[in-house]
């Protein structure tokens, strides 16, 4: 009888060791989110009063309560533009290769390894290598193209790596009864392989993005300035070409860096001003990401072989 | 009913258009590799470029000054008018705005990792994973923001005499960043571990917490390995939160307490100024930078055994 006490003692302590762990576990899982929401609550408290119109169409200006984001968020849709026209192309391509084409050999064992690494290093060393490189090297300057292309290169391991996985998750029996009608092997890619794995594609461009919209500090060692108090060039213009590419060589800034500057002042109501645009930028990424997730979701729910 | 004959290009036609299209598969295949290649060239430039300017650098700066003095002042020169090119200060700053992210991170990261895996129900899984994906989307200047407007002040309530610059507060705020990174790399870990190895444990009258600790995270243990190598790595290489919170005086220091600059930092701080092409300064962060890709590739190295020695095969 003692014997079976004694169990019934053990059993309930197991059981007290499993609820304690079970609390412990929803805590620390909770503090992630709750630190989210107390980031993000923060923000919004310290800037949402600021955020108007008026914040977002001016240009930066040595006094705080009439500066604004205009020349910030242009600048970083200028570069967003540059990224996606460079890093998206090139990125599908090296996906497709290493997945379809590339056989089992040194030479795609080395540029795979060479894909995985460059994902983990530091965002700033991008940015002394295209301080190196694309601003004295190749004499591009501290412009608009530089930052794009710079952000491309940080971008390009994620495209490339959802690629794969996207061109992977494609049941061999697609690309098999497309070759059974004679299609050759680009056909096969362009036409069934690549039209089914898009969303996935789009999922992966839409996160790197957004990565790469936050990015500060690539682009504060090529030399981003923090006060612009002009617009480059439109790229569309009202006369003949109509297309100008002057704006790929003008001097920019972007919101993150923007945020940085006034961060960084001594005086509160530039750092009302952070606020206003980290806002900007939070609601950005958190837009791009949400999207990417709820993409994931749905084509994972809708697809079945 | 007219019949109509069949067309069919000639013999010759039909050989060069299979000519056409065969060069034109190649043609595209080609391309397709020069894409691919191109990873690998950025890491040759990257390499090639920090190793370039960081050779000028020791041309003109003894590698033992670099690694041994214990001042860091590029810029300003001290009392006796000299510059110090010590990497000491930098490194010590990295390391423990690190070091206090991941006693942060790593506990809190697995803890979520295992309730994730082992208790939660699959509901909340798909609730709580893309929300804490969602914490590594937010850009690093907003981070910074976080950790020296609204941590930093939290702070000085428990402990008065913390300065408003201070590696501790920068150091939690990049553990609560990399919390995502450990837990969900973790999480995936543990859930390939195949279930009948828990059924055994449970068969033996385990309880879950038991078979959690004792089967599964020994089980999962290097896949778990590369989560926090990848923790250490976003650490040490963390940028906007140190150069907002940490202050900018390079600082020989262990004292989380204390403000200190870190390599990135660094770079940062000097790069906001105009640096004249192939000065002196222009090359000491190359050399600070090649700095930084080392002790990344030490981790990463260390990992990597880490991983073979530890590896489970079921």
């Amino acid at each position: 009888m003692k014997n079976l006490q004694e169990i019934r003692s053990i059993i309930a302590k197991s059981k007290r060791w499993d609820l304690a762990f079970q609390i412990v576990g929803l805590l620390s899982m909770l503090f992630g989110i709750v630190t989210l929401m107390a980031l993000v609550l923060d923000l919004m408290h310290d800037g949402l009063p600021r955020l108007d119109w008026q914040f977002i169409t001016s240009f930066p200006s040595r006094k705080a309560e009439e500066a604004g984001i205009l020349s910030a968020w242009v600048g970083s849709a200028l570069v967003m533009l540059v990224t996606a026209a460079t890093s998206i192309p090139v990125g599908i391509a090296a996906g497709i290769y290493l997945e379809e084409y590339a056989k089992k050999g040194w030479l795609s064992d080395f540029i795979e390894i060479n894909v995985t690494n460059l994902a983990g290093v530091p965002s700033i060393v991008y940015g002394l290598l295209a301080l190196g490189l694309f601003v004295y090297r190749f004499k591009l300057g501290e412009s608009v193209l530089t930052a794009g292309l710079t952000l491309a290169l940080l971008v390009l391991p994620i495209v490339i790596v959802t690629t794969r996985e996207a061109l992977r998750a494609i049941p061999n029996s697609i690309r098999e009864a497309a070759y059974a009608v004679g299609a050759s092997k680009w056909q096969v890619i362009w036409d069934h392989v690549l039209r089914y794995s898009t969303g996935t594609i789009l999922t992966g461009i839409i996160v790197g993005l957004a990565r790469a919209i936050g990015e500060t500090a690539p682009l504060i060692t090529i030399g981003a300035l923090t006060f612009i108090s002009f617009l480059p060039e439109p790229p569309i213009q009202g006369q003949f070409p109509f297309i100008s590419f002057k704006w790929l060589l003008a001097p920019f800034t972007v919101l993150p860096i923007q945020m940085f500057d006034w961060v960084s002042r001594p005086q509160e109501e530039f750092q009302v001003n952070a606020a206003a645009a980290g806002i900007a930028l939070v609601l950005m990424t958190l837009a791009m990401n949400g999207v990417a997730i709820f993409l994931r979701y749905r084509l994972r729910k809708n697809i079945k072989w | 009913m007219t019949e109509r004959p069949l067309q069919l290009p000639s013999k010759q036609a039909q050989l060069s258009s299979k000519l056409v299209r065969d060069l034109r598969e190649k043609a595209i295949e080609f391309v397709l590799f020069l894409a691919a290649l191109s990873s690998v060239g950025v890491t040759f430039a990257i390499i090639g470029i920090l190793i370039e300017e960081s050779f000028l650098f020791f041309q003109k700066v003894s590698i033992v000054e670099f690694l041994t003095s214990t001042t860091w002042s590029p810029l300003i020169a001290d009392a006796d008018g000299k510059f110090n090119y010590g990497i000491l200060p930098l490194i010590s700053g990295t390391l423990v705005t690190t070091a206090v992210a991941l006693l942060l991170a790593v506990p809190l990261g697995t803890i979520a990792a295992i309730y994730l895996s082992e208790f939660a129900k699959p509901r909340v899984r798909e609730v709580v994973k893309p929300a804490l994906e969602l914490l590594a989307g937010i850009p690093t200047v907003v981070y910074g923001y976080f950790a020296f407007l609204f941590v930093t002040p939290l702070l000085q309530k428990v402990y008065p005499d913390l300065p408003g610059f201070n590696m501790l507060s920068a150091g939690l705020v990049i553990g609560v960043m990399i919390i995502p990174y450990v837990s969900s790399l973790s999480e995936d870990a543990m859930r390939a571990v195949p279930v009948n190895l828990r059924e055994g444990s449970y068969a033996m009258g385990a309880t879950r917490l038991q078979t959690a600790l004792r089967v599964v995270l020994p089980a999962a243990i290097s896949g778990i390995s590369a989560a926090y190598i990848l923790g250490i790595s976003r650490a040490v290489g963390e940028t906007m939160v140190v150069a907002i919170a940490a202050g900018g005086q390079p600082n020989l220091t262990w004292n989380p307490t204390e403000p200190a600059q870190t390599i990135t930092a660094y770079i940062v701080a000097v790069s906001l100024g105009d640096l004249p092409y192939g000065s002196l300064e222009y090359e000491t962060i190359f050399a600070a930078g090649l700095t930084l890709v080392l002790m990344t590739l030490v981790f990463n190295i260390g990992g990597h055994f880490l991983r073979k020695r530890y590896r489970e095969i079921y």
